[in-house]
């Protein structure tokens, strides 16, 4: 086996588990808080990419743009929430369901026709566009780099927001309670709708951040919602400790058995089958993974407290 | 019997259904019944998801998988008959029989894993599931991977009838549909189909009576799993193709979205769901090549304002008319 190679795709795991962490941060807040499953949580990771392509373009600057997007993101979901998600936080989840649905086929559609049917390539930006050696003479991309940084920043941030923090008393106040809260004079609609636009915010920062290395795109955020809510359920729904764990688990495994599965098939069975048979078991690994955690805590690993 | 407007309407729409080839044979316009076989069979595929999430409770987010099963069952082994000549693999009876046994098996598994949790965890994992298979038949490349399988036949009933004439396929797809009204109208008003809608409006009391909640739903989520199985069967009949689409989870969303829009937990609604649906796709898409522009907000708004669907205002229309012929008489 190679150890380098090893040694990069665990690196791409974790740049991808924070990405899904991201995402599932504010997918799991705004369950945890609302009871609201927003499908559309998806789109708001492509919209954030789509901002970022045209800030970044306006501005001539990739920092600036991600700037603007990051606030566009944010503005963009507050502004969902208001006009057509707050109906439905009393709705069962099957309304729910729908109608995000319903909002996807929107916002795909309205995405096709500004920026049109062909995906976006925005250019990395030139301060990170290199790779910084690591140790041993291992180089990686910096922009990689900067994203698991960016990552972990958020994720202590966020620790800092939720447990040390007025508002942050409040998120957790709602998630075990809402008519207590609501009840005991907090304006439970305005709360609402900043989880609603951190949630979005935090989405919106995963699509920008991936706009440089994934091909921007119709649809992009549908794959990475599939994946987001396998680590959702892993992690314990409304536990944005267990999505913060459990990210960088599926991202791990998801990444390394891509592209060591063929080996690890290779050493059983015949080299022929392992390269047909490997695309399609590594795409069931995780799917699996939670098959069996599921099994064994059909609640996740980290339910959260009270719920 | 009582001839209300919403019995009048199902009627007309059923003898509908069953004289569209006549018709489209009539005005010669044989594409109609091409468009109206994607009707009835997404209309099978609707009516099996009604059975558990209509009246069950069980809001699975994964029923396409099951498409994807039949279609593949029939993409494959057409692909082997033609190919390898393994005759046997070509036959319509032998694709039905396992497709069957599959989606059981599919059903099986992915209802005692997800069947075990509730509420938004559901939701999740049918979703994360059909998901898994979607990506399984795209990482498949011996059967056509990501571009999927053309079909050179349709499956061959032993010269009983030829489906690849489009006016008998579309009957085949006209009685497996009555066929599968008539099992889920058995169904939901046995003991069996009792227990399955009393614990959709209350678990624990069923299981405080003494039912075997878990083992009942399963045996639900298999028997909707199987008979969306052979509408997969017919799907890729009536396409010639088979690629992994059938199976992406937004189909799954669809089968939702016309079992909603139709009427939610009742014998029809599915199929008036499944005619509407397609109706409204061939309609919006010729107005506009954005389509889903209108068709999101729409979806959005019938979810906030109509909640009984179409069913549900024939229900109404009811109301209007029994209070009116009343008038009349006294």
């Amino acid at each position: 086996m190679n150890w380098i190679l090893l040694l990069e795709q665990t690196l791409n795991g974790f740049q991808f588990g924070i990405l899904l962490f991201l995402l599932a941060a504010g997918l799991t807040l705004i369950f945890g808080i609302m009871d609201l499953i927003n499908l559309a949580h998806g789109s708001l990771y492509m919209m954030g990419a789509y901002f970022a392509a045209t800030f970044t373009q306006w501005t001539d600057s990739f920092l600036l743009g991600a700037m603007l997007a990051l606030l566009a993101s944010m503005l963009f979901g507050v502004i969902l929430e208001v006009i057509a998600l707050r109906t439905l936080y009393t709705r069962s989840h099957l309304d729910q369901v729908l109608a995000t649905f319903g909002l996807i086929l929107f916002l795909n559609e309205f995405v096709r026709l500004i920026w049109g049917p062909i995906g976006l390539d925005i250019p990395l930006p030139d301060v990170l566009n290199g790779s910084l050696e690591l140790f041993f003479g291992i180089r990686y991309p910096a922009f990689r780099l900067a994203i698991i940084a960016v990552g972990i920043a958020v994720a202590f941030l966020l620790y800092l927001l939720v447990s040390h923090t007025k508002i942050g008393m409040l998120i957790r106040a709602g998630a075990s309670n809402r008519q207590m809260v609501s009840a005991l004079g907090v304006n439970i609609n305005l709360l609402y709708t900043i989880v609603f636009g951190l949630g979005a915010a935090l989405a919106g920062l995963a699509g920008l951040m991936a706009a440089p290395i994934m091909t921007v795109e119709i649809g992009m955020g549908e794959g990475i919602l599939m994946i987001t809510f396998v680590v959702i359920v892993i992690g314990g729904v409304g536990s944005i400790r267990g999505a913060f764990v459990a990210a960088l688990l599926v991202g791990f495994i998801d990444t390394v058995g891509r592209s060591f599965l063929p080996d690890i098939l290779g050493l059983f069975v015949s080299n022929d089958f392992a390269d047909t048979a490997a695309p399609a078991i590594s795409s069931m690994l995780i799917y699996v993974l939670m098959a069996i955690i599921l099994a064994i805590r059909p609640q996740g690993l980290f339910p959260p407290k009270g719920a | 019997m009582n001839w209300s407007p919403r019995t009048a309407f199902i009627t007309l729409l059923m003898i509908g259904l069953g004289a569209v080839p006549l018709i489209a044979d009539g005005i010669d316009e044989p594409f109609y019944t091409v468009m109206f076989s994607r009707m009835l069979i997404l209309s099978i595929g609707a009516v099996s998801l009604n059975l558990i999430l209509g009246y069950g409770g069980m809001v699975s987010f994964g029923h396409a998988v099951y498409l994807g099963i039949g279609s593949y069952m029939v993409g494959i082994g057409t692909i082997h008959a033609i190919e390898d000549g393994i005759e046997w693999m070509g036959n319509g009876f032998i694709h039905f029989a396992v497709s069957i046994v599959f989606s059981a098996l599919v059903g099986f598994v992915i209802g005692a894993i997800s069947l075990r949790t509730r509420g938004v965890y559901f939701i999740m994992i049918t979703l994360a599931f059909s998901q898994m298979f979607y990506f399984v038949a795209v990482g498949n490349e011996k059967y056509g991977g990501d571009d999927g399988l053309s079909l050179y036949m349709r499956s061959d009933f032993n010269g009983l009838f030829d489906i690849s004439n489009d006016n008998t396929l579309y009957y085949l797809n006209f009685v497996i549909l009555l066929a599968s009204l008539y099992v889920s109208h058995r169904i939901i008003n046995s003991r069996f189909g009792m227990m399955i809608r009393g614990a959709k409006s209350n678990e624990q009391r069923m299981a405080s009576i003494g039912f075997p909640v878990f083992r009942y739903r399963l045996t639900a989520f298999v028997i909707a799993g199987t008979i969306c199985g052979m509408a997969g069967v017919l799907s890729a009949n009536q396409t010639e193709f088979v690629n992994p689409s059938v199976m992406h989870w937004t189909r799954s969303g669809d089968l939702i979205i016309m079992i909603v829009l139709g009427g939610l937990g009742t014998l029809f609604g599915p199929v008036i769901g499944a005619v509407a649906f397609l109706f409204l796709e061939e309609f919006l898409s010729g107005i506009t090549e954005y389509w889903q522009l209108i068709f999101g907000p729409m979806l959005v708004l019938v979810v906030i304002f109509a909640r009984g669907g179409i069913d549900g205002m024939l229900v109404l229309l009811d109301g209007w008319w029994n209070r009116y012929s009343l008038k009349n008489k006294a």
